[in-house]
Parts: C-alpha cells; sequence; structure tokens
C-alpha cells in the first residue's frame, strides 16, 4: 500500500496532498458506516419502535462503551501493523482485580479503582510489548500466547469463585449506573478516551510515528522514529485501555467471574477492521474504530428484536471481518491501480 | 514412541534442507526429540500413573487430533503464513456430521461428506488468502470466528449424541486384546506421507522455497499462490477428518467442539523448531513437539493441575519456542561483535 507513504509528515493532521482518492475512500468508508447504522437502527424500529426508546438507546450505548474504549487501543496497535488479540483477557485479569480489590477495600474511591484496573492492564500491555519488542516475537503469537496466560492467571487467581454486585461497595456500583445530564458516565468516560487518543494520534508527534512505522517500519527507523519506545508504548496503551475496559465492565455488570470477556478480541479486531483501520497498518482513525465498535453492538442487540436466533452474533462478527478487508484490499488495488496512470511520474 | 519411527527414517536418508541451522551437531528439532525421551522418561517415574498402559492409550487419543492438525499447519506455517480457523473447522464440520445424523444419513456418506466440507472451508481460507492476497493472519482471525459462528448456527447450544457403537468403540478401542489404539496406525500413515511429501519430493521443496523467499520462488517458476491454496484445502480436509474423530471419540456433536485447539497446535509446531518466519522447519521435530506438548499437559492433569492453569502453560511454551531461538540468535550476534571489536582494537 504505497499510497499510505504520505501521513508521515509529523504534526500536520490531514495535509495528504494529491492523495485525493484515498480521501475520498476513507470518506466513503465513514459515510458507508452511517448509512449502514441508520438502515439497521431504521429497519429494527420499524420492527419494534422500542428499540429507539431513550432506555434502550442507553444500554446499547452502555455496552458499545465498552467494545469501544478496547477498540480505541487496538486501533493505535494495528496502526503499527501489530495485533492485540489479549484483550479479552487482559478485561477479564483487571475487572477481576478491581473487583477483589474493592471487595476487601470497601472505601476506595472510583478514581481509584479505576487506576488499579489501569495499572493491571498496563502491566500487561508491558509484557506484550516487551516480548514483542525485545524478544522480536511476533505480535500475533505473542499475544495468542499471552491471550491464554492472562485467562489463566485469571482462572488461577478466581478459581471457581465469581464477585458479586453485594460484595462490592454501593458507591462503585452507582458509578456504573449514574448519569449526568442524562448522558451514562460510563459513556461519558469512553468519548473522552476517544477524543484524547484522537487528538494524540492525529496532533502529537509520538502518534504521528504510530502511523509513520506501520506505513513503511524501515523509512520510520531511518527518520529517526525511536521504534522500539513506540511500540512499547502501543501495547501499554492497548493494555491499559482493556484493563481500563475491566473497570467499567466491573461497575456495569456488577458480577465478576474468571470468563468476564472471552472472546471479545473478536469483536474488537472486528470493529477496528469494519472502522476502515487497515490490518496491514499505516491507515485509519479511532472515530472509524469507533463507529465499528458501535454498528457492532447495533447488530448484537438488533438480532432478538429482527427474531434472529442470537447464535448468529458469531458469525456476523467473522463475516464482518472477512468483508471488511476484503474490501479495503479491493478499493487499495483500484485506488493504487487509478493513481498510477494518474501521475506516473511520482514512483 | 513408535509415532517417531516413520518420519525419521526420512529424514536420515534426505539432504538436511530443512535444518535450522546447519553446520551444528544437534538442530532444535534434534534437541526437542531429545527433550521429549528425557521428559517421558522422567514422566513415567515420578508421575504416578503416567507409565501405564491405559494412560498411553489415552495419551495417544489425545494427541490424534493435535498432531493430525499440526501436519498441514507445518507446511502452511513453512511457507509463512498461518491457518488460525483449523479448530474452528473442526467444531463446524462436528456440528454439520451431527445435522446430518439427525437427518437419517448413514455414517458411510457423513464421514467423507465432513472431509469434503472441511476442504471447502479451507478453500474459502485459500481463496482469500491467495486470490486476494490478503494476510492470512487476518483472514483466518475471520473465518475463525466466522465457522465457530456457523457451528453455532447449525446446532446452537445443543449436542448430537446417538452415534452406533460400532464407530465410537472402534475409535476409542484397540487393535485386537492388545493395548494399542486402533488410531495409532493410521496417524502413522498420515504422518509419513506428509514427512515424505515435503521432506522427499519437489511439492516439499517448492513449500520451503516458497516460505524462503517468495519472489525468488515465483521467479524460479513455482506456484507460490496455488500452493498455498491446496495447502489450506488439504488443512481443511485433515480438520474434517478431525472433526469425524473428535465427534465419534467424545459420541457428541457440540458447536463448541475443540474450542481453543488452534492455540496448542500452533504451540506444538514451533515448539517442533518451525520457525514463524517461514522457510524452515521439520516434520519429525513438530512430531516431537506434539508428543511433548500432549504428554506435558496430560502429566500435569495427573498431577491434578487444573484445566485452566494448563493454558499458561501452553501459552508460555508458545512464547518460549519463538523467543528462545531469537534471544539465542542475538546473544550468538553481540558475542560475535565483541569477539570482532575486540580483534580489532590492538591494529588501530
Amino acid at each position: 500500500m504505497t499510497l499510505l507513504a504520505q501521513p508521515t509528515e509529523p504534526a500536520t493532521g490531514r495535509t495528504r496532498t494529491g492523495s485525493t482518492a484515498l480521501d475520498l475512500v476513507l470518506r466513503f468508508r465513514a459515510l458507508g458506516l452511517v448509512i449502514a447504522l441508520a438502515v439497521l437502527v431504521a429497519v429494527t424500529a420499524a420492527v419494534n419502535s422500542r428499540f429507539v426508546g431513550q432506555q434502550s438507546i442507553r444500554d446499547l450505548l452502555l455496552s458499545a462503551a465498552i467494545t469501544m474504549l478496547l477498540a480505541v487501543g487496538m486501533t493505535v496497535v494495528v496502526l503499527t501493523r501489530g495485533i492485540d488479540l489479549s484483550v479479552g483477557s487482559v478485561l477479564g485479569l483487571s475487572a477481576y482485580v478491581t473487583a477483589d480489590f474493592l471487595q476487601s477495600n470497601a472505601g476506595t474511591p472510583v478514581p481509584v479503582a479505576m487506576l488499579v484496573g489501569l495499572g493491571v492492564g498496563a502491566a500487561c500491555g508491558l509484557v506484550n510489548g516487551v516480548v514483542i519488542h525485545v524478544g522480536k516475537v511476533p505480535p500475533l503469537v505473542a499475544t495468542l500466547g499471552t491471550l491464554y496466560v492472562f485467562r489463566g492467571i485469571v482462572y488461577f487467581v478466581a478459581g471457581g469463585s465469581r464477585i458479586n454486585a453485594s460484595d462490592m461497595p454501593p458507591g462503585f456500583l452507582d458509578f456504573g449506573t449514574a448519569r449526568f445530564a442524562g448522558i451514562p458516565y460510563l459513556i461519558m468516560v469512553s468519548l473522552v478516551v476517544l477524543v484524547l487518543i484522537g487528538v494524540f494520534l492525529s496532533r502529537y508527534r509520538a502518534g504521528r510515528d504510530m502511523y509513520a512505522l506501520g506505513s513503511s517500519p524501515e523509512a520510520a527507523r531511518l527518520a529517526g522514529v525511536p521504534a522500539g519506545r513506540r511500540l512499547l508504548t502501543a501495547y501499554v496503551l492497548c493494555g491499559a485501555l482493556a484493563g481500563l475496559g475491566g473497570v467499567l465492565h466491573a461497575a456495569r455488570y456488577g458480577t465478576v467471574d474468571a470468563s468476564a470477556g472471552s472472546g471479545l478480541e473478536l469483536s474488537v479486531v472486528a470493529a477496528v477492521v469494519v472502522g476502515g483501520v487497515a490490518i496491514f497498518g499505516g491507515s485509519g482513525t479511532v472515530y472509524g474504530a469507533a463507529l465499528g465498535a458501535l454498528l457492532l453492538t447495533v447488530i448484537s442487540n438488533a438480532l432478538p428484536v429482527l427474531s434472529i436466533d442470537q447464535f448468529w452474533q458469531q458469525a456476523i462478527v467473522g463475516a464482518l471481518i472477512l468483508g471488511a478487508i476484503g474490501l479495503d484490499r479491493f478499493v487499495g488495488l483500484r485506488v493504487a491501480a487509478s493513481l498510477r496512470t494518474k501521475d506516473s511520474h511520482v514512483d | 514412541m513408535s509415532t517417531e519411527t516413520a518420519p525419521d527414517r526420512i529424514t536420515a536418508t534426505r539432504p538436511a534442507s530443512g535444518r535450522l541451522r546447519s553446520g551444528r551437531l544437534i538442530g532444535w528439532d534434534g534437541a526437542i526429540v531429545l527433550v521429549t525421551l528425557v521428559f517421558i522418561a522422567v514422566a513415567a517415574v515420578t508421575v504416578e500413573h503416567f507409565g501405564t498402559s491405559r494412560n498411553a492409550g489415552f495419551l495417544i487419543l489425545d494427541l490424534t487430533p493435535v498432531l493430525l492438525l499440526a501436519l498441514p499447519m507445518t507446511l502452511i506455517i513453512v511457507t509463512g503464513e498461518i491457518d488460525l480457523s483449523v479448530a474452528s473447522m473442526v467444531g463446524l464440520t462436528s456440528s454439520a456430521m451431527g445435522v446430518m445424523w439427525n437427518n437419517g444419513l448413514p455414517l458411510e456418506t457423513i464421514m467423507p461428506l465432513c472431509v469434503v466440507i472441511g476442504a471447502v472451508l479451507g478453500a474459502v481460507n485459500g481463496i482469500f488468502v491467495t486470490a486476494l492476497g490478503l494476510p492470512s493472519l487476518a483472514v483466518t482471525i475471520g473465518t475463525l470466528a466466522l465457522y465457530r459462528g456457523l457451528a453455532y448456527v447449525l446446532l446452537g447450544d445443543t449436542a448430537v449424541a446417538d452415534y452406533p457403537r460400532d464407530f465410537t468403540s472402534w475409535t476409542i478401542g484397540n487393535i485386537g486384546a492388545s493395548s494399542v489404539p486402533n488410531v495409532l496406525i493410521p496417524l502413522i500413515v498420515v504422518s509419513g506421507i506428509f514427512a515424505a511429501a515435503l521432506h522427499a519430493t519437489p511439492v516439499g521443496r517448492s513449500v520451503f522455497a516458497a516460505g524462503a523467499n517468495p519472489t525468488a520462488a515465483a521467479f524460479a517458476g513455482i506456484p507460490v499462490g496455488r500452493l498455498k491454496f491446496w495447502l489450506y484445502v488439504v488443512s481443511g480436509a485433515v480438520a474434517g477428518l478431525v472433526g469425524v474423530f473428535w465427534t465419534l471419540r467424545y459420541s457428541s456433536a457440540r458447536a463448541d467442539n475443540a474450542a481453543g485447539l488452534e492455540l496448542t497446535v500452533v504451540a506444538a509446531v514451533l515448539l517442533g523448531g518451525v520457525s514463524i518466519f517461514g522457510g524452515k522447519g521439520t516434520l519429525p521435530g513438530v512430531v516431537a513437539g506434539v508428543v511433548l506438548l500432549t504428554s506435558l499437559q496430560n502429566a500435569l492433569r495427573l498431577a491434578s493441575v487444573s484445566t485452566e492453569a494448563l493454558t499458561v502453560v501452553t501459552g508460555s511454551l508458545l512464547i518460549v519456542s519463538v523467543l528462545a531461538p531469537n534471544v539465542v540468535t542475538s546473544a550468538r550476534a553481540a558475542l560475535a561483535r565483541r569477539r570482532a571489536r575486540l580483534r580489532m582494537t590492538p591494529t588501530s
């Protein structure tokens, strides 16, 4: 994907001169997602008008908030040509550790609980980053391994027990349900993270470096991008956000057992690639990934309303991944071909 | 282990095209064979019930699906690709088997059909990877979800369990009055075919060439895309066969059959000395990797370590088997650099 080399100019955001075709495609992708969302919501609402009721929308956004948080972290990693399959296990570990911590320290304020989750997640992310960068293990293999290692640790810590809502301090559970101006806190947390990471990726040098590393690792290194530090940052960030997702999971559902977040990595990868983040790295935005997460959540909430068997959900996730990467490839080849004929002097 | 004899004979007669590092007395795969033998000897003495013939029978039944899936996986990883969807293909063919049995088809028809279904599923992977040129990692994560999802669509959370006793008891039974499982001989034959194909045929050499340098291989006239496509088809067909085996062994077709097995398969292949970057590996090493991993799991289970804790061991082994060669290589490079510097200093 040669045309993705443009975003290497640091800190200038979207000054992609000469790649209007790509711009068009990216805009078309976001537009396509919004249209798909609108059609899906309209059809489902036509079947059952309560689907667009206030309570239903709030539930939907609450579920989307957690997937969105993980998708934002995953985006950063995928941009660098990596992947993190361990996010579901990290969420489970963080949810259990945080709930266990709250169980024994009932007076803990919510921000401290969030810090605990962030810390657990960041530590997991650091393990991934070190194995990948220092050990030179491919991200896929490393995080497939830690997917099971972290999950095994949760089972080891939790045994067969689960932590129920009655074991957790009411202040924390209130945080899971409370709202400010009608918007639940959990959604606000996700939106704040989304905007922060979005600004980081588009406006800050370290963020632009993520794109550079994904577009062409060799060129980025030659240009002086500290590859190791950036990769570690990406994985720690992804882990920390999965950890924060664990805290939100515990607050929202009130019950945590060792299997929390199992298989979530597939939905998160699906959200990211459906949202237009190239699996080859170097292209995409967190806003696209967030839209992808929203679409996936809407689909899974719409299934029962449209009286489609819930068992279809995972198959749809898989089909969306395949469709999204296939479409990306197809469009990428077309754009590359049209660029070649239009201004062949660039090469 | 008698499973290793067939591939070992082949190694002895072939040029060491797949050796990890030439010129050394023993490669990674040779070391793994040794470690496996030592481990089995130690476990037989220290772990209660491990050395019994009854447990050996269970062990062979446990390693059958892993070994069968590891054979095509080895070839795929040597070409520089990967297939993460194998366990989901097992689950989907197992579910399909249950549905067909419920619809009154005879097992003699169902079993070959399952292999065909598996081959079609593999062909879908192959088309995405070769015709569309997509990264196999992303494609097979997609089909991992898709195929498992379709398995749930077929069977939901129900199980189909009323298979004829003839078939189920043959699957878990022994040859005559001996304690040699029925599945052992087919297993050795299939492993031998794969070992011969990889190490003693032009196809096998093409596999190594495609993984070592795809561009050079293409210029040398090797149809890299077609080769990879057929490897995915074979991987799917074998997964279909494993789906049949799994269903008959536990006399139960369920959508979640073999869930997560891809980890054990990939871990065993990498443990057996196959490079995740392609171009390097041997089948005898992989057989040893499978035997080591499954007997380690078996011994830990006998020592009453919980199933969940076992995933920590498998996951760690997966990482370590890639990490260890890298660490050794970079340590050796650092040592060589220091020696070179020491040689340089007096003259400059």
